[in-house]
């Protein structure tokens, strides 16, 4: 038993974090709302980190990783709200790949239909649907706005699209992984407002109103990021239990950030409420990855399928 | 990472299943909090003794198997798995132990611990008086030097002691130096409650049993080798106890796996569950899953060579909140008026918020000295 990444990981984990606080300051994230993309400009980059084809063959100039290995990176593209596809790229369209060499360098993008969402299709040079790489062009989609207006979604048209149990489950605790790491970046810059911000003469992070809410975000963080790190576990073992274990990551990921989001607006008061406050570009991006890939209450409900519809209980372990 | 166990560990998971099948009573006992059941439960630890099964974290020498830290969950899953009793030790092998391995002396140890660990002599612990619950320094009962006598004398009174009327000693804070500022000048003192003015008075808990006690205190005298720790460093010792309260070794996942897994078998026997209460269940089986894992990530670090620092906190909050949690969605099963294991539970676990420090002092905890929120 050990319940822990290996140095390597942290290594490569830290390496990407120090990248994209260099290159994904919070003004990409803004930039990302208004341009013409949707994204960052830095996808040939995470390329070259070696971000994008973790779990690319080395022979296809991947790094022939696994999920577990991939983890701990899509949390830190979380913390920085990066704009991009890159868990339907990177975890859920790389495996899934025939010849991942392009999509391993940056060379092209891939995404993935999370029905009835397609994410950048504009952008993209692939989608996969109904288990098949298609250009954008061949799918009936239609555009709309988002509230998170990085966040360039559109919507399938009357063709139906499903994805397989495997790759959507991938793409589930990809995006746990990246609600860990938003809720991490949002509970942060709570604590930094609430010790600098004064009222009635002391910081507003010496009332216990405020501790309790922020102790409560970091009570949801810690419970939340050992069950996504087990899910990302499961995944990489491809345990029988993964799909339970995917859908527990998604839900405690999900509330985890919700009520960072949520408490993270409160202690900001009306400066958070500002559209020119940076605050709600990860909050909406929560929200967005909230509901991404299965809402809390879907995987739940999900996980009771399997524990109490089945014959027996499940016994816990 | 890996999440399995080696063959070494489910042999003693194995061995320890199949003593725990062989053993356990199949008839609850009654009561650990009640005078009657305190005696079978002490029955029950020195039977766990002489197996070897009491203390299986602790060396050999004083009634352990060494075990490790992943056995030592190994077994408490086992335990709780098996319905096994409650530990009325628990206050001593689980709270004061841990601080005398580091802080006790040798001579201590070796007094102390056999009798612990085989339930012949029990342990309370005598923190809280009536003007120092949450408030813990603000303790009053006094300790003055006995330079002829070689010792202390013991004056005031302690509350809220749980299983204090059926215990024989107490580890207690007691002030020993009345200028200095107020979390200096205690000390940690052991204290024989059968001795010279000692009154012990017990009173009922809320669900009625007889679970708490009054310690009073009257020119109590306690010899200098039952002071733990330095003189006047009695915080700092004690301290060293709270780590282990608010951590995981007074509740361990198992505890909560058990009840998750009762919860599970109530849900079954409800073919009618409307969608929230399977909500509520199945949130509440994820809950002490995420516990357990939460615990394996921590043991892991404890493996490392990290200590217990204030992040405890939190898995106290957790724990606590879980298990009032997990009783309130089976009293949407269960008939909440009737007396039943669970009504039981849920009285019991309503404690959880507000022993070891109330829920509100916790996150005090973790807004200062994890977060770094200021004081004032």
């Amino acid at each position: 038993m050990r319940f822990a990444f290996t140095d390597e990981q942290l290594v490569m984990r830290d390496a990407v974090r120090d990248f994209l606080e260099k290159e994904c300051p919070p003004e990409v994230v803004r930039d990302a709302w208004t341009n013409d993309t949707g994204r960052s400009g830095l996808w040939r980059k995470l390329g070259e980190l070696g971000v994008l084809g973790v779990l690319a063959p080395e022979s296809q100039g991947g790094l022939g990783g696994d999920f577990l290995d991939l983890v701990l990176l899509l949390e830190e593209t979380g913390r920085a709200a990066l704009p991009e596809p890159v868990v339907e790229h990177a975890a859920v369209a790389v495996p899934e790949l025939d010849d991942a060499t392009d999509a391993a360098s940056g060379a092209v993008t891939v995404t993935v239909t999370d029905p009835p969402h397609v994410l950048y299709a504009e952008s993209a040079d692939f989608v996969l649907a109904n288990g098949r790489f298609v250009e954008p062009g061949t799918l009936e989609l239609e555009r709309r706005g988002t509230v998170d207006r990085s966040r360039r979604l559109s919507v399938l048209g009357s063709a139906e699209a499903t994805i397989a149990r495997n790759p959507a489950d991938r793409g589930a605790v990809g995006t746990a992984a990246q609600l860990i790491g938003l809720g991490q970046h949002l509970l942060d810059v709570s604590v930094e407002y609430a010790q600098q911000r004064h009222q009635f003469g002391v910081p507003i992070g010496s009332f216990q109103a405020i501790k309790h809410k922020l102790a409560d975000v970091r009570l949801a963080l810690e419970f939340a990021r050992p069950v996504v790190y087990r899910a990302a576990y499961s995944v990489a073992r491809n345990d029988p239990e993964r799909s339970v274990h995917v859908s527990m990551a998604k839900v405690y990921a999900s509330d985890a950030a919700l009520l960072a989001a949520r408490h993270a607006l409160q202690v900001h008061g009306a400066i958070g409420y500002s559209f020119e406050h940076d605050l709600h570009l990860w909050m909406k991006r929560a929200w967005a990855l909230a509901a991404a890939w299965g809402h809390a209450a879907s995987h739940r409900e999900r996980v009771g399928r399997a524990i109490l519809d089945a014959k027996e209980g499940m016994p816990n372990g | 990472m890996d999440l399995s166990f080696s063959d070494e560990e489910e042999r003693f998971r194995a061995e320890a299943r199949a003593w725990l099948e062989a053993n356990v009573p199949a008839e609850p006992l009654p009561s650990g909090d009640t005078a009657e059941g305190f005696a079978l439960h002490q029955r029950w630890e020195r039977k766990l003794f002489d197996a070897r099964w009491a203390v299986v974290s602790w060396p050999e020498a004083y009634g352990g198997r060494d075990a490790s830290l992943w056995e030592w969950l190994i077994f408490e899953e086992e335990y709780y798995r098996a319905g096994a009793p409650q530990r009325v030790t628990q206050n001593g092998i689980f709270l004061l132990a841990p601080t005398l391995f580091e802080l006790g002396t040798r001579e201590q140890q070796d007094r102390i611990l056999p009798a612990m660990a085989s339930g012949e002599e029990t342990w309370c612990q005598g923190w809280s008086e009536p003007d120092a619950g949450s408030d813990l320094a603000a303790i009053r009962s006094r300790a003055v030097r006995d330079e002829k006598a070689g010792g202390w004398r013991l004056t005031g009174q302690k509350t809220w002691t749980t299983r204090g009327a059926f215990c024989d000693r107490m580890f207690g804070l007691f002030r020993t130096d009345l200028d200095a500022e107020r979390h200096r000048g205690l000390t940690y003192l052991l204290v024989d409650l059968h001795a010279e003015g000692v009154t012990v008075r017990g009173f009922g808990r809320l669900d009625g049993d007889e679970g708490f006690a009054d310690v009073f205190l009257d020119d109590v005298f306690v010899p200098e080798r039952d002071v733990l720790g330095e003189v006047d460093q009695g915080w700092s010792v004690a301290m060293a106890t709270t780590g282990s309260e608010r951590g995981l070794t007074l509740r361990s996942p198992g505890r909560f796996s058990a009840t998750a897994g009762r919860l599970l078998d109530l849900c079954h026997q409800q073919p009618r569950a409307d969608v929230d209460l399977r909500d509520a269940v199945v949130q509440g089986w994820m809950d002490a899953e995420a516990y357990r894992l939460q615990t394996l990530w921590t043991v892991t670090r404890f493996v490392d060579g990290e200590r217990t620092g204030p992040e405890s906190s939190l898995t106290k909050l957790f724990w606590s909140e879980l298990d009032v949690r997990l009783h309130e969605t089976a009293l949407a099963m269960e008939d909440p008026e009737l007396e039943s294991e669970w009504t039981k539970g849920y009285q019991f676990a309503l404690a959880g918020p507000i022993y070891a420090g109330t829920n509100e002092i916790q996150r005090n905890v973790v807004a200062e000295r994890v977060l770094g929120l200021p004081r004032k």
